[in-house]
């Protein structure tokens, strides 16, 4: 697949045939599957091929889009490269990991989760799945800190101060349950948690979706401007394309499993080819 | 009953009997399962802090009222041994004497109560202010083994977390413990780190004795037999209580109180309500270490690290009102 990279920028992220198949994942499960055969359930071995040969790189600064619909294997993708779940096949390395020589795939499951300290971050559609929802908003972004060895109570609190001020938090909720939140500011909360270590790759699943389109808008200002000054390298899942209009530079449509598109937003909005493309640019365009 | 001697090893039976070793006292302990004990103990000893699964078995108390702290003294004392036992830090309660008594009867151990006396000194709540030493092991019974079940409840999670040494979770407790009440509140049974490595609960202690398990002369195991876990905490080990840098750990201290027998005021004190709800009045919760101050047989000044602690907390207090006022 190719990347639109120039070669000069050095990529953060980079993901080669990457693939995850539920249930047997011998190759005779792919035969059948795919947006050609209009399924991504095998016909023979019943296994759900639910992303297969999917490549891209992502340089610091920049924001990848994933784009298809519901169940075309986007947030699997992103679940692989969090370490959420387990790749079947391909490769997953980051620059800050040994300059990008070694496979995440290979790491063990708690070498795998220390990456989630410094090295990735990610945040998740449902705030729920990111936060705990029964401890204060600072507490949240304690979390993170303390893990890499904060040991400064004010400290611990200065830089939360920090960071909820970046996503436009009220301080006054500092120290308010995150269940007393409203939806986009738990967002914001989210946010500010995933930014907490300065990682230099962010994945972004669904952040907007499931907020009221006011505050989504707010959210994404507000992802905007971070993408722009952090110089973090981004993936954001999606299945708006006004999200992926608004946030990212580049993007992959998926269907089926499979990367059937990928180019420079823009122009893919303008000029979308495959036929799945422009079908989700006129839903888009409403 | 045994009458088997090693070489004759013919049914799995028999050679089970001969690893047994002496013929057990009629009675409450089968010596196969002291060895299974002494197994784990040992297991404990060489990973301070890991809790060490075990078979626990009924004892004559009810699980929660000793019954590991028992199957640890049961599985160590000889019949040469002297045994203190102590609930909150009085020898003559009706717990510890009921244990003391089970036990020196189903050993041959001799009852103590001097501190400095005993080989072992099983513990609920206290450990003695009197210095422990070289060769003694203090038992200290353990109602909740697991120092995260406030935090995550799922077993597997925990374990992930000790395994990992990922106590992100706890640091965020005792952050959302500050945040909330101005200060860290755990009392009892507050969180250690044994040797840099695992996160532990020292049993319900108050907070004055937690230095005492530090860089400790003697052996401190701690068992929980309704959980089936035990831990320990070998000799000249760092403990040293979970807090933040610029949160110094404090311990339980009334300034002007002092112990109506003997007069200490750097022991941990217990406030006996007044009558109709006059103010009350405070003594010794170690009754061994108060007799001895009266009689003069006590050391002028051992709980140094406590009391100092106590004593900095006071300064600090009293500078930070000067400040602000």
């Amino acid at each position: 697949m190719s990347t639109h990279t120039p070669q000069s920028r050095p990529w953060a992220l980079k993901v080669s045939g990457l693939g995850r198949i539920y249930g047997d994942p011998s190759p005779a499960s792919l035969t059948g599957t795919g947006p050609e055969h209009g399924t991504a359930v095998s016909p023979s071995t019943g296994a759900v091929v639910a992303a297969w040969d999917v490549s891209f790189e992502v340089a610091p600064g920049e924001a990848l889009g994933i784009i298809g619909e519901s169940g075309s294997g986007k947030s699997t993708v992103m679940r692989c490269i969090a370490g959420d779940e387990a790749a079947t096949t391909g490769g997953i390395a980051l620059r800050s990991v040994a300059d990008g020589t070694v496979n995440l795939c290979d790491l063990l499951p708690s070498a795998r989760r220390r990456l989630r300290l410094k090295d990735i971050a990610a945040v998740y559609q449902d705030p729920a799945a990111g936060l705990n929802l029964d401890v204060t908003a600072g507490g949240n972004i304690a979390d993170p800190l303390t893990a890499v060895g904060w040991r400064s109570y004010d400290g611990i609190r200065q830089r939360a101060a920090e960071l909820l001020e970046r996503v436009e938090v009220p301080l006054s909720r500092m120290d308010d349950l995150v269940r007393t939140f409203s939806g986009g500011m738990r967002q914001r909360v989210q946010i500010a948690k995933a930014l907490a270590n300065d990682p230099p790759v962010l994945l972004l699943d669904e952040p907007t979706t499931g907020l009221d389109a006011s505050v989504a808008a707010g959210v994404l200002d507000l992802l905007r401007g971070l993408l722009e000054e952090t110089g973090v390298a981004a993936v954001v899942v999606s299945h708006d394309f006004g999200v992926i209009d608004m946030l990212t530079r580049r993007v992959l449509v998926m269907k089926h499993g499979r990367v059937v598109e990928s180019g420079l937003t823009d122009q893919l909005l303008e000029d979308p080819q495959h036929p799945y493309s422009q079908q989700l640019v006129a839903a888009a365009r409403g | 009953m045994n009458t088997l001697s090693p070489t004759r090893t013919g049914t799995g039976a028999s050679r089970a009997g001969a690893l047994a070793g002496p013929d057990p006292r009629p009675g409450i302990f089968d010596e196969l399962s002291k060895r299974e004990l002494r197994r784990a103990m040992l297991s404990g000893i060489a990973i301070p802090g890991y809790q060490v699964p075990y078979g626990s078995r009924e004892m004559p108390v009810a699980r929660g009222w000793g019954s590991g702290g028992l199957q640890a003294t049961l599985s160590l004392v000889c019949d040469e041994d002297q045994l203190k036992v102590i609930d909150q830090g009085e020898d003559a309660g009706v717990n510890a004497s009921n244990l003391r008594r089970l036990i020196t009867e189903h050993t041959g151990a001799g009852e103590e109560t001097d501190t400095r006396a005993a080989d072992i000194i099983q513990s609920r709540h206290r450990i003695p202010e009197q210095p422990l030493t070289d060769g003694q092991i203090l038992v200290l019974q353990v109602p909740n083994a697991e120092p995260l079940f406030r935090i995550v409840q799922e077993m597997d999670e925990q374990r992930r977390m000790h395994a990992e040494a990922d106590y992100a979770k706890m640091w965020v407790w005792l952050y959302e413990d500050i945040v909330h009440n101005g200060l860290i509140t755990a009392a009892a049974g507050y969180p250690v780190l044994v040797e840099g490595r695992y996160v532990m609960t020292p049993s319900p202690i108050p907070r004055w004795d937690v230095p005492k398990m530090n860089d400790s002369d003697a052996i401190t195991i701690l068992s929980a037999g309704r959980e089936k876990r035990l831990f320990a905490v070998p000799p000249h080990t760092r403990v040293v209580p979970l807090t933040f840098d610029d949160r110094p750990f404090e311990v339980e201290y009334t300034p002007g109180t002092a112990c109506r027998l003997c007069g200490s005021d750097d022991t941990y004190l217990v406030e006996e309500p007044g009558e109709n709800g006059a103010p009350g009045t405070w003594s010794c919760s170690d009754t061994d270490f108060c007799t001895r101050r009266r009689t003069g047989d006590a050391p002028a000044d051992v709980a140094g690290q406590p009391v100092e602690l106590a004593r900095a907390a006071l300064r600090r207090a009293t500078r930070e009102q000067e400040e602000t006022s």
